[in-house]
């Protein structure tokens, strides 16, 4: 009997079972292996120990692209939570199908592929015909070319991952939000609670774990900022919004190096768990306040 | 007191309106672009409707570009991707969760933790092993990277953990065989589920921008998504043009979107951790 159940459960996981030991056990342990070689991105390498580990401590480039991707980080991350939260207040107060229509504006972006994100954004800031221009002006005078620019390029990066990505913590918010009993709010009403107190004294605290997880989330895939980057500016001007993935990019498919880019990689990897972990241990303590 | 709250919350109202007619009019600004001449397009202003209505940027782009192929292309490689990963997860689901066999615990811990694991940590070995395979510049290379999305199996275990074990014993012994049990009962009563894993998974394949923009270099195997900013590289500053092209990668997964809005929002929910 047991057998025939360990064969049953073979033929139905088998398949997941040897897609999961291709694409990724083998993959991954090759990454580990050609961090330690000085392979290009096809063909052998040579063992060549920690080398490439101090490379990467002393590689100007890989600090700038580890401080842009946290620059990129801190303009996205606890902003769009919070505009997430406002939005899903705002939402939250309306109902039937003018709700639904509200909630679709937000929430369309959020669903189109990347490419055609930039695309919409790079007419609409088009130097010389977007329509966001005269807003742009109004502010410096000027139209600027955003992304040439090597102080606007990274905030306007953010802006439109915000615009782009926001549906997403929003939904989560409104499912949040409707989890808390009203019950609550019209016993706070009775004791005389006004509407701000209520905000602070009962929906904070509730939306707190949600607030958690929509943080943690945004963390892991901001620092896996890629798409965006490449498509709008390739990491320029000056070096200005180079990131972590794109310096993958970079060290495997340009220079060919396959040794150094699976040890940025591995970096980029060790990063995002660390702090992934750290973000965990500190929202947890903060949850349970 | 309630007039005044009648007021302000009336002027939230209007207010929440406001902010979501600016968070779309980027949208509607760049279709709206589409259905302008190309010189009407750049001519300063706010024209909210095109002077003279015109398809000439989706005919230049139907014409003159691939995309007809990168459709192909997507539509291939996003069902197929769809259709493995729901197989694979769905079965390998329903044996964690219905049957008692050696290895699955581990099984199980192994699926959690390579959640951990961002894929694009992985582009590298991925593109030696489809290189390997000899499926660099095909479709099917641009599928296989992208097949094992532990979440789905995770909300699939959820599922099939919440139908009573009496279920699968009376059917046993009324003589079902293991995978009319699996199709029959567990699928069938969790049809509202695949069809919000399918759409999810369909979408996120179709939007996949990275790995096809690795795996492909040849414009006649790229993705829509991937082809579109080709275009954009071949005519420089020619907006309605671009943005026809932009249009038409974005309608399936938009039109999927507004069909199946309920589904949208529950899968993308299951696939975060909230129950909905």
């Amino acid at each position: 009997m047991d057998r025939k159940q360990n064969l049953t459960a073979l033929l139905f996981t088998g398949p997941f079972i040897v897609a999961y030991l291709v694409i990724f056990i083998y993959p991954t342990i090759q990454l580990v292996h050609l961090s330690f070689t000085d392979a290009p991105l096809i063909g052998p390498g040579a063992w060549i120990g920690f080398k490439n580990y101090i490379r990467l401590w002393n590689d100007g480039q890989m600090w700038k692209s580890t401080f842009n991707t946290f620059y990129f980080v801190l303009l996205t991350v606890i902003p769009t939570t919070i505009i997430g939260l406002a939005l899903a207040l705002m939402v939250n107060r309306l109902s039937g199908w003018f709700q639904s229509i509200i909630l679709a504006c937000f929430f369309l972006p959020y669903i189109l592929p990347v490419s055609v994100v930039i695309l919409i954004w790079q007419w609409v800031l088009d130097t010389q015909f977007g329509i966001a221009q005269p807003i742009i002006s109004y502010f410096t005078g000027k139209p600027v070319a955003v992304f040439r620019d090597r102080y606007w390029a990274m905030p306007m990066v953010a802006f439109i991952t915000i615009w782009w990505t926001n549906g997403f913590n929003l939904l989560l918010f409104i499912a949040g939000l409707r989890n808390i009993s009203q019950d609550y709010y019209d016993a706070a009403a009775l004791d005389g609670a006004g509407r701000f107190k209520q905000f602070v004294y009962i929906t904070l605290p509730l939306i707190w774990p949600v607030t958690a997880l929509v943080l943690t989330i945004q963390l892991i895939l901001q620092l896996k900022i890629f798409d965006q980057v490449y498509l709008l500016t390739q990491g320029g001007p000056a070096n200005a919004t180079y990131v972590m993935v794109q310096y993958i990019y970079k060290q495997a498919f340009q220079l060919n190096k396959g040794g150094y880019a699976a040890t940025v990689s591995l970096a980029l990897f060790a990063l995002i768990v660390v702090l992934s972990v750290l973000q965990y241990q500190v929202l947890r303590s903060r949850g349970q306040k | 007191m309630i007039r005044r709250l009648n007021i302000a919350g009336g002027l939230i109202s209007v207010f929440t309106v406001l902010c979501a007619v600016v968070w779309a009019f980027p949208l509607y600004w760049a279709a709206v672009t589409t259905l302008k001449p190309e010189d009407e397009v750049v001519q300063s202003g706010f024209g909210l409707i095109p002077r003279i209505w015109t398809i000439a940027g989706y005919a230049f782009v139907l014409l003159n570009t691939n995309i007809a192929r990168w459709y192909m292309n997507s539509i291939i490689t996003s069902v197929s991707v769809t259709v493995l990963v729901l197989i694979l997860s769905a079965s390998c689901g329903y044996a964690i969760s219905q049957l008692r066999f050696t290895g699955r615990t581990v099984l199980w811990l192994a699926i959690l933790a390579s959640f951990m694991v961002p894929t694009q940590t992985l582009i590298v070995t991925h593109f030696v092993l489809m290189n390997d395979f000899g499926l660099i510049n095909t479709l099917a290379g641009v599928v296989l990277p992208q097949l094992i999305v532990p979440v789905t199996i995770i909300v699939y275990k959820q599922f099939f953990d919440s139908i009573p074990k009496d279920y699968r014993e009376v059917a046993l012994i009324d003589g079902a065989k293991e995978y009319q049990i699996f199709w029959h009962v567990f699928i069938r009563m969790n049809w509202g589920i695949t069809t919000a894993l399918a759409i999810i998974t369909f979408i996120g394949a179709w939007n996949n921008f990275m790995w096809p923009f690795i795996a492909v270099t040849q414009q006649a195997k790229m993705n829509v998504t991937v082809g579109i900013t080709q275009v954009d590289d071949a005519f420089g500053l020619a907006y309605a043009r671009n943005l026809s092209g932009a249009v038409l990668a974005a309608l399936p997964v938009a039109l999927a979107y507004l069909i199946f809005q309920r589904r949208v929002t529950q899968a993308i929910m299951l696939s975060a951790g909230i129950k909905g």
